[in-house]
């Protein structure tokens, strides 16, 4: 095995705060960046670890004062490593090999320190490897680390366990990551996907800022995914493969869902109460057409006050089931199920990706992801409870993705979505979420704390980055990870499915499909003929 | 200031301490130079010391030389002209001991037993510089020293004068950059201004 140099030895630390290092003169500081992994070798064991800060000290804070003249080269080569140093803090937070539950169990938490003056170096390939695993069948490869060209390998059999985030400011690498994880999903078969693809991203084909288009999901799994719309002339006009279109019917439309839309169609709270009302009166499946087809103003007048709702707040609620009345995909009778046809595809195993094709307002993002979950939430609920008490198999474990999730898991929404119950309820039946987002403050702080697994990209703004972080262990550490990521393609991805936090440049996406397990024809082709060619080598 | 091949001799102690002693050279204006490195004795115990001050004098103690010259040409033809002057003046030198050697080993430690008056105090060969400072914890005691001439200089002079035997003078001016850091770490004066003599 290669030795990596030493960087410096553990001079200082505590559990709780990270170990100090100081550098060897040998070391330069510029060659340190944080995020980096280390190693270091302890009396008897050997301990992993991520730089998290680099400082410059002085022995004597006078050469603040007075520097000393560098420009003798003399001065400068003694001054650095002595009266000058590099420090590094880090992070430990495994201990590798060594002890006898390391080397049977992999890993473990650390509960000790390496002692004093300890070697510190960097870790070599193999020890990230020993940490992080190799590619395997519940291993997805994410990333390599920001100084090396090691694979990361995120556990997806723990990642589908609970609900996860993807967090970071817009043009990060957001989507790129959140399809690089769907594929992850579908080839290690942890889990069936539900994407509502609220920018006809994941499915048939993305675009990347550079300029070219990447495939989608649909274009690299054929056959184990469907892509369902809600624009059939958008989606034919993209030329998109398309599966189903969906078609919602008024009486899918519960007050529920309108309490959800009261903030993109302007309704107030009376508003919202005279929904409930109505449907009271009208029934469950029938209140939304029967009120948008009232006209007559007598009728109007006596149901008002039959039911003691207010001639505004009337005005103001029929004129917001107005504004959906003219979404398109709404129709009073749906001349098929959405809800049944989706479930049919999940349960064949089939990843399910919805596009709204031309309708990328909230209004309708909202309110189709919320009333499909709802009702495919209480499919899965039933079936699991039946085969807990039948013992029938379960079905198939469910990751449902939403995008801006803060406009479903805000603090004021959270307790009355379905999203908000699936992110609290953890796995209990067997349905979880994959929420992508660029505003993590704007979440509920509770769901936030329900999430497993968390990959943020790049944030700036200081409640996001608190909103992120908040529970982690080593939170100031994680922070100053967290805000030197470059501005695309890296994140910090920390929780149940890594053994410790790790800042990781993502695997690119869009150039080579091969390593997707996709037989690029090109390159077959040209090693048929190159074979071909060597045969004619030779002569008979 | 070059180095000798060969340890040479060239005087005697005339007065010594644990810490230090005083030699008088053989030769008017012969002593070694200033910060360069002197042995007392022969193996196996040898004590080695770093010159620190030199003077030059009138042998009897009280008796100041007179101004001889101002009919001469030159300064060599006062001492053609009193041949006894030679005999008046001498050169004495202090050192300051930095180590001895114990059987076959360097010690950057005091010797048991300071030199004696009258033992033969020798110029160090190149190669005894270069084992002497391969370890520069001597330079613990230098520094710690208490002289009438300013530490720094001294140990300025001592390590450009001992990096000359070494196969790479500069690395061992940065080695013993470091060491000197450490030691003075508290004091970046003192530091630096041994840094800039080097
Ligand atoms: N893993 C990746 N591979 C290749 N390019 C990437 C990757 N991540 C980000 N990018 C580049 O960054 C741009 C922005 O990424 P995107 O996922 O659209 O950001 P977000 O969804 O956060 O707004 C992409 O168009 C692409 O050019
Ligand atoms: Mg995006």
């Amino acid at each position: 095995m290669e030795e990596e140099k030493n960087l410096g030895v553990v001079v200082s630390g505590s559990l709780n705060k990270g170990l100090e290092v100081k550098l060897d003169a040998a070391t330069s500081v510029e060659d340190i960046s944080v995020g980096s992994y280390v190693t270091i070798e302890g009396g008897k064991r050997r301990f992993f670890g991520m730089i998290t800060d680099i400082s410059l000290e002085a022995t004597d804070n006078q050469i603040i004062h007075s520097p000393p003249d560098i420009s003798n080269p003399l001065i400068a080569e003694v001054i650095a490593g002595t009266a000058t140093y590099g420090k590094l803090h880090i992070l430990p937070t495994l201990t590798i090999g060594g002890g006898a539950t390391e080397i049977l169990e992999g890993p473990q938490p650390v509960k000790s320190l390496p002692g004093h003056f300890s070697p510190v170096r960097r870790a070599s390939p193999r020890d990230i490897e020993l940490v992080f695993g190799k590619e395997d069948e519940k291993q997805f490869w994410v990333g390599t680390p920001l100084d090396m060209e090691t694979k990361i390998c995120l556990n997806l059999a723990e990642f589908v366990k609970r609900s996860n985030g993807v967090f970071g400011k817009s043009g990060t690498g957001k989507t790129f990551l959140t399809r690089l994880l769907l594929i992850g999903i579908l080839q290690k078969r942890q889990a069936v996907s539900l994407v509502f693809d609220m920018h006809n991203e994941y499915g048939w084909e993305g675009g990347s800022e550079k300029g070219y288009k990447v495939k989608g999901l649909k274009q690299l799994f054929p056959s184990q995914v469907a892509i369902f719309s809600l624009d059939e002339e958008g989606s034919k006009r993209r030329r998109v493969s398309t599966d189903f279109i969906v078609r919602i019917g008024y009486d899918e439309i519960e007050p529920e869902d309108i309490q959800l839309l009261c903030q993109t169609l302007n309704l107030t709270d009376a508003s919202v109460q005279a929904a409930y009302q109505l449907a009271h009166e009208f029934g469950d499946r029938q209140w939304l057409e029967t009120t948008l087809s009232i006209k007559d103003k007598e009728e109007t007048k006596e149901l008002l006050s039959r039911l003691n709702i207010h001639e505004s707040t009337y005005r103001n609620l029929r004129r917001g089931l107005e504004m959906l009345r003219r979404l398109p995909f709404l129709v009073p009778k749906s001349p098929d199920n959405p809800v049944q046809r989706i479930l049919e595809y999940l349960d064949r195993g089939i990843n399910v990706i919805l596009e709204f094709g031309r309708y990328e307002d909230f209004t309708a993002y909202i309110l189709v992801a919320n009333l499909l979950t709802r009702r495919i939430h209480a499919q899965y609920r039933e079936r699991k409870e039946r085969a807990l008490g039948e013992d029938t198999t379960p079905p198939r474990p469910l990751v449902i993705t939403i995008e801006e999730a803060h406009r479903f898991l805000n603090p004021q929404l959270s307790n009355q979505t379905i999203f908000g119950i699936i992110a609290r309820e953890m796995r209990k039946y067997n349905v979880t979420l994959l929420t992508v987002d660029q505003r993590p403050s704007g979440i509920d702080a509770e769901v936030m704390s329900q999430l497993g697994t968390k990959i943020t990209c790049l944030l700036d703004n200081e409640q996001d980055i608190d909103s992120v972080l908040s529970g982690a262990s080593g939170k100031s550490e994680l922070k100053t990870v967290l805000s030197r990521l470059e501005t695309k393609q890296q994140a910090l991805v920390f929780g149940h499915a890594v053994p410790m936090p790790v800042p990781i440049k993502v695997r690119e996406y869009g150039t080579d499909y091969r390593q997707f397990g996709q037989v690029d024809l090109s390159a077959v082709v040209s090693e048929a003929q190159q074979s071909q060619e060597a045969e004619d080598l030779w002569a008979d | 200031m070059d180095l000798t091949v060969e340890a040479t001799k060239i005087g005697e102690v005339i007065e010594a301490s644990t810490g230090k002693f005083t030699a008088q050279c053989y030769q008017l204006n012969q002593a070694p130079p200033l910060g360069s490195l002197v042995k007392v004795g022969s193996m196996p115990s040898e004590i080695f010391a770093v010159v620190y001050n030199i003077e030059n004098h009138s042998l009897e103690l009280g008796r100041r030389p007179i101004a001889r010259g101002e009919s001469e040409e030159t300064e060599e033809g006062i001492f053609r002209a009193n041949p006894q002057l030679s005999k008046l003046l001498c050169t004495d030198f202090n050192a300051l001991v930095l180590g001895h050697r114990q059987a076959d080993d360097i010690a950057h430690w005091l010797p048991p037993k300071p030199a004696y008056i009258h033992n033969f105090v020798y110029t160090c060969s190149s190669d005894e510089v270069r084992d002497f400072t391969q370890s520069l914890h001597f330079l613990s005691l230098l520094v710690a020293a208490n002289l009438p001439t300013p530490v720094e200089e001294i140990t300025a002079a001592c390590l450009r004068y001992s990096s000359q035997a070494h196969d790479d003078p500069h690395a061992f001016l940065v080695k013993a950059g470091k060491e000197l850091a450490t030691l003075l770490s508290g004091d970046l004066k003192r530091l630096n201004s041994i840094l800039k003599k080097l």
